[in-house]
């Protein structure tokens, strides 16, 4: 199990589910044991939950497992069958499950500056809550999950908060635009700066001297986030949430084919015999679409394992259910955000319940008059039923 | 007892909350069968009310982890605890519940309610 998070916790559990009693090894390159992410932005930032309450594992599990955590994988062997680790050590295994997930993207630069951070691991978000605690000016550059729901606990916080997104309207891809801009109204709802349609240019740094570098260097802190317009936005903090990276460079010329992540089948297989890949770093086939999909929802991390393990301990092809149509959930300014579906297959939005101007609403996508998607605001009890309807559809 | 809601108003596959302090759900299985549970999910602050029913077991509308209606009992994390069942009682077409005297597993993260950018 190359990989220590959801979807490679998930996959060990599934492999002892199905009855597998063999040995088993997880690889991470975290020092820690699997916890779960989606507090890192929210909870956990705003010091509500503790580092005890994000494990993924319960107080008595077992999966039997040997864990190499703090452990990076370097490389696959061709043939499949050996995980070369950064340290130099080897993993042999019958079996492989690719579970490395993704890295968040970042600017040119911005890993000079103090001040800037990305919003991925449980250490980001340790080090981010710390600089938030200390208040000032934070801008967020990116108006996509993340960056709403770091800008709505930074708000909630305390702080200023400014955010910068490039496209016209921010969640236009998840969402459409009808509904990434009422979602995305949510900060002007609460006095948040939301500043779309401009790129950012670069970040600027002044002659403070940062504390805890060391002392042969002066480590400039970001002062100015610079817009391609010309405007600079002065800040004390920066976030940048411009989206994630399949983290598998690791598996080049190991002949597991490789696009937009690892390419794998309905049932999680790769072009390798016995190694199959889930979660965020798994580009699916999606026999609904017709195409492959890189889904990086938790639901999706959660749920799918279970069909890759099946080929996998088949050793060949394994027809699987038909997965639930993909979930996700955000929390922003007290507002539960919940999606179901594919929104891009959509030709039209309506407003099925509730109002979008008190961001509390129900929202169906159709295609040709077929529901393909669901958008709830403060809707929990509608959306599931939406959702199942949604999953009846399609299956 | 407390009573709930008429057994009339209750269709199968529906649940239905009292707002009581913690709230308690009353399911009504697609098989017929009532029970009734903790509402909030022992992870994060979630009505098990508005999950997915589905048989004897009810997902949380958020995180996917599930509860046995009969036991109380969660499939798999992120929910670790079991909530606590309580009787159902249907009288004159009314149904009750009769509270258990156990302590309540409520989510770690109260204190997120009051952090407006979280819940």
């Amino acid at each position: 199990m190359v990989g220590a998070s959801l979807a490679g916790l998930s996959a060990a559990r599934s492999l002892r589910k199905q009855g597998y009693g063999g040995q088993l090894v997880v690889i991470g390159d975290e020092l820690h044991r699997p916890y779960d992410r989606p507090p890192l932005s929210k909870e956990f930032l705003a010091g509500a939950l503790g580092e005890a309450d994000l494990s993924l594992e319960a107080d008595d599990e077992d999966l039997r497992a040997e864990w190499l955590l703090g452990a990076r994988a370097t490389g696959l062997d061709r043939t499949g069958r050996a995980v070369r680790l950064a340290d130099g050590r080897e993993v042999r295994a019958d079996g492989v499950v690719i579970a490395t997930g993704a890295a968040a993207r970042t600017l040119p630069g911005a890993e000079v500056l103090a001040g800037v951070h990305t919003l991925r691991t449980l250490d980001d978000a340790r080090a981010l809550r710390d600089e938030l605690a200390r208040g000032g000016r934070l801008v967020v550059i990116g108006g996509g999950f993340i960056g709403a729901e770091v800008a709505s606990t930074a708000y909630a916080l305390g702080l200023d908060v400014t955010v910068v997104e490039a496209a016209p309207t921010p969640l236009a891809g998840p969402l459409g635009a009808t509904m990434g801009g009422i979602v995305s109204a949510l900060h002007a709802d609460h006095g948040v700066r939301l500043l779309c349609g401009v790129g950012v240019k670069g970040l600027r740094g002044d002659e403070r001297r940062e504390t805890g570098v060391p002392p042969d260097g002066v480590r400039r802190r970001v002062d100015v986030v610079l817009l391609e317009d010309g405007r600079g936005i002065p800040a004390d903090i920066v976030v940048v949430g411009v989206g994630a990276r399949p983290c598998v460079e690791w598996l080049e010329g190991s002949g597991v084919e490789l696009d937009n992540g690892v390419k794998c089948g309905a049932d999680g297989r790769t072009s390798l015999a016995g190694v199959v890949a889930v979660g965020d770093c798994a580009n699916w086939y999606d026999a609904r679409a017709g195409a492959h999909r890189r889904v990086e929802h938790w639901t999706g991390a959660r749920e799918r394992p279970d069909a890759a393990i099946a080929a996998l301990l088949a050793g060949g092809a394994v027809e699987p259910g038909v997965p639930r149509p993909p979930y996700f959930w955000s929390d922003q300014y007290g507002v539960k955000i919940q999606f179901a579906g594919h929104a891009a297959a959509a030709d039209s939005v309506t407003i099925e319940a509730g109002v979008a101007d008190d961001r509390d609403v129900l929202a169906v996508y159709r295609r040709a008059g077929v529901p393909v998607a669901v958008l709830g605001m403060n809707q929990p009890r509608l959306f599931t039923r939406w959702r199942k309807q949604l999953a009846a559809v399609s299956s | 007892m407390i009573p709930a809601c008429r057994l009339a108003d209750l269709p199968r596959g529906e649940a239905h909350r009292l707002d009581i302090d913690p709230p308690v759900s009353v399911f009504h299985t697609e098989d017929g069968e009532l029970f009734a549970i903790d509402d909030t999910c022992t992870h994060q602050d979630a009505s098990l009310a508005d999950g997915w029913l589905e048989g004897p077991e009810v997902e949380c509308p958020l995180h996917a982890s599930k509860f046995d209606l009969r036991t109380g009992a969660v499939d798999s994390p992120p929910a670790k605890l079991p909530v606590r069942t309580h009787e159902v009682v249907v009288e004159d077409g009314v149904i009750h519940v009769r509270l258990s005297a156990a302590a309540p597993n409520l989510p770690p993260c109260g204190a997120a309610r009051l952090a407006k950018g979280s819940g």
